[in-house]
């Protein structure tokens, strides 16, 4: 309708989509097929990929960006916003998702990095970013790069919320604390976090990210889903919890009926009922320190 | 009235950017899911966020009833981009191969959904010269936004950006393209509540 935009996109309407999906669940999809379930299930938007982190782990190999066939397939077939994930450090997968106009880029863990020592410089995108992250330091490094929503790492693939709680608790219990601190302390505590003072100022300013905060890795059943929002998390992602679980319609629907009504015992008591197998989960003491995605990046 | 009791629909999206933004011009807000809640409040939002998945949820927990009922008490009701979408008579998905979205019908305007792209089309502008007094100026944030077309003769535009409609109001039925929540200005919304 307007011509083509170029060039970076400010911050504010970066940040703007991601309040747009607080109270949502972003579902990973690898066919149109399946995008067409998120959305008919209430997805607020979902995250196409080639393999779902468990079969990832499964297959092993290098995980890249997802084919440029599967992302435009499921834009034509649905609605809402489509995100995509690129490998950590990779701006050049980045960049082709930019210029597809993915409506969220995801620099993930869950893929192979392609660099081990830096992100991608998030700000020059015409594209949100969203990063993972373990705690307020990480939170804050990402943020400083551009990203403009924060998720947990949590163990993708793994059908386990124990990270994806650590990294909640984590990073909502580093910001409590700041507020605690004077002025002067507040620089200190930056420099232990290895995150830019002004940006540890706002948060403690505010008690919050700047950034919305949400959470993925491990979530595999609607409680799953209300113990996140329970513990701050503005939203969540589910990535193989959907479409490897018996009946991947009926638990979409029903981790979506749990997200927005997280604070009713009894809705998510309803949303629990008969759906089938949960997918497989893993106990995450068995996987080697090389089979844990959340150690990657920085 | 003193303080207004404003409700802000919660099923999905920016519902605590429009908490924020309400309480900074002094209302009290509440979420609100139930028909229940919906009755007690003076004004009401439909939040922006996924309009799909919103009007999803409006259809599992049957507040189509209820939310035309307000919008025909005369008490005040906002929607904003995806709540824009749902209060039009009809949503439409041009030149895609997208689901309808099944819509409140009680502002007489046609919403064309993302009708600017995806989000690296997402813009800010300032309101043409002409938008209603206490508007002057006013910078929109556009986010996937969607355009209203087809509007009908009850349909007052209060504010335009590139000669289109962006709010337009239906005696107390409010509806706008960008996100006055968004951000620190919050003159749309005074003038919305009357304060």
């Amino acid at each position: 309708m307007s011509e083509k935009k170029t060039g970076a996109q400010a911050f504010e309407i970066k940040v703007g989509l991601a309040e747009q999906m607080k109270g949502g669940v972003i579902m990973d999809v690898t066919t149109p097929e399946q995008a067409k379930i998120a959305e008919d299930s209430g997805a607020a938007a979902v995250m196409a990929l080639e393999r779902v982190p468990s079969d990832i782990r499964k297959d092993g190999g290098v995980a890249r960006m997802c084919s440029i066939a599967v992302i435009e397939g499921i834009q034509k077939c649905v609605s809402i916003p489509v995100m995509a994930k690129v490998r950590i450090g990779h701006f050049a997968e980045a960049s082709v998702l930019d210029a597809l106009g993915v409506d969220f880029i995801d620099e993930s863990e869950v893929l192979t990095p392609a660099d081990e020592a830096h992100h991608v410089d998030k700000h020059g995108f015409r594209s949100p970013f969203v990063c993972g992250a373990r705690n307020l330091g990480e939170a804050l490094r990402r943020i400083a790069e551009g990203a403009a929503m924060i998720r947990t790492k949590g163990e993708a693939g793994s059908g386990n919320i124990v990270e994806a709680v650590r990294h909640l608790r984590q990073v909502n219990g580093d910001i409590r604390a700041l507020s605690a601190l004077r002025s002067e302390e507040l620089a200190t505590r930056a420099k232990e976090l290895g995150a830019p003072v002004e940006l540890v100022r706002h948060v403690a300013e505010h008690g919050k990210l700047p950034v919305p905060n949400f959470a993925a890795g491990g979530i595999a059943t609607p409680a799953d889903a209300a113990l996140c929002m329970s513990l701050g998390a503005e939203a969540v992602f589910v990535g193989s919890g959907i479409f490897k679980s018996e009946d991947p319609e009926k638990r979409a629907r029903a981790v979506v009926h749990a997200t927005t009504h997280w604070q009713e015992p009894e809705e998510v008591l309803a949303a629990s009922r008969d759906l089938g197998d949960a997918m497989p989960g893993l106990e995450l003491d068995q996987l080697a320190d090389h089979e844990r995605f959340a150690e990657r990046g920085w | 009235m003193g303080s207004p009791l404003v409700g802000i629909l919660a099923i999905q999206g920016d519902f605590e950017a429009h908490g924020r933004a309400l309480e900074r011009l002094g209302a009290r807000t509440r979420r609100v899911l139930r028909d229940s809640e919906i009755a007690e409040l003076d004004a009401l939002v439909l939040p922006g966020g996924e309009s799909t998945t919103i009007s999803k949820g409006i259809e599992r927990l049957s507040l189509w009833e209820p939310l035309r009922e307000f919008a025909a008490s005369g008490r005040p009701l906002l929607g904003t981009c995806a709540g824009a979408i749902l209060l039009s008579r009809r949503a439409e998905s041009p030149g895609t191969e997208h689901d309808p979205v099944p819509t409140l019908g009680v502002l007489d305007a046609v919403a064309a959904r993302n009708a600017y792209g995806t989000q690296v089309d997402s813009f800010k502008s300032r309101v043409d010269p002409g938008a209603a007094a206490g508007l002057e100026g006013f910078e929109c944030t556009f986010i996937r936004a969607p355009v209203l077309t087809e509007l009908g003769p009850e349909v007052e535009v209060l504010a335009r950006v590139e000669g289109r409609p962006v709010l337009v109001r239906q005696q107390n039925v409010w509806a706008s393209c960008f996100h006055p929540e968004l951000g620190l200005d919050g003159r749309v919304q005074r003038l919305w509540l009357g304060l």
